[in-house]
């Protein structure tokens, strides 16, 4: 079961600078780890992360297995009118879920 | 007396070294795929950059120099960068010397996000050299890098 968690603030002035932190609950196993019998765990990860204001790309990055588990991702926007943010976690083995907060600018 | 079906000691011998030279190959590839080589890191940034050249400075790489448990290591990349749609900070890669992989991250921004600046979480499998590298909107790119220790190393350990 996959749980994304969210910090956006609620509320922000017009060109504010904001910061947004993102959290997605998954193993990110790396595929270089080894059972006890020797075989290989095979990889599952998320690769890409994707953040869009009103449909908007704001931010997108790259992630391999060198992210550690759970991943966490924070970054910045300038607050320049009210709307919606959606987030966007894709992966191995058909992972995707997705997240959205609402920001009221005043 | 017949002696095609005897198992002597010689042909014993030969089966034996035979098996145990298959066995070993697949334990020597598995080996060499886990340790990645400042070299791999060098292509990987070659690949980035097309060859230009990497300026020193505008970076900074927040990065602890001593890393008790590489399974999670906090950092933050930071650019110096006004941020205006004329000027502004394209992409940011994090590269590392000696994980598996020579890539720890990409990440792509707008010059809507104010200030150049991602933080993550990331693996470490071994005390080493980390390098940030930033593409700008004219096409400059710019790096730090920083050392680390790891005490306690990631991603190839053994399941239980």
């Amino acid at each position: 079961m996959a749980a994304a968690l969210i910090n956006v603030p609620k509320k922000a002035k017009n060109g504010d600078v904001i910061e947004i932190k993102t959290l997605m609950s998954h193993i990110m196993e790396t595929g270089y780890r080894h059972t006890a019998s020797g075989e290989v765990v095979p990889r599952d990860i998320i690769t890409s992360f994707t953040c869009r204001f009103d449909g908007e790309e704001i931010f997108r990055a790259d992630l391999f297995p060198a992210t550690a588990a759970n991943p966490f991702i924070s970054f910045f926007t300038v607050a320049s009118k009210s709307g919606k943010f959606d987030f966007e976690w894709i992966g191995d083995n058909g992972f995707s879920e997705t997240a959205s907060a609402s920001i009221t600018v005043e | 007396m017949q002696r095609r079906d005897v198992p002597t000691r010689r042909k014993f011998l030969r089966l034996a070294g035979s098996t145990a030279a298959i066995g070993a190959f697949p334990m020597l590839i598995s080996v060499r795929e886990v340790e990645a080589t400042p070299e791999m890191m060098t292509t990987a940034i070659r690949a980035l950059t097309g060859g230009a050249t990497v300026q020193t400075g505008k970076v900074k790489l927040d990065i602890p120099p001593l890393v008790e448990n590489g399974n999670s290591v906090p950092m933050t990349v930071t650019v110096t960068s006004p941020m205006t749609s004329t000027d502004y900070v394209k992409s940011i890669h994090v590269f590392n010397e000696k994980n598996p992989q020579p890539n720890l991250g990409n990440f792509y921004l707008k010059p809507s996000a104010g200030r150049a600046q991602v933080a993550t979480r990331v693996r470490l499998a071994d005390s080493q050299k980390i390098v940030a590298i930033a593409k700008l909107s004219d096409g400059s790119l710019w790096s730090v890098t920083a050392e680390v220790v790891v005490t306690l190393a990631a991603c190839t350990e053994e399941v239980i």
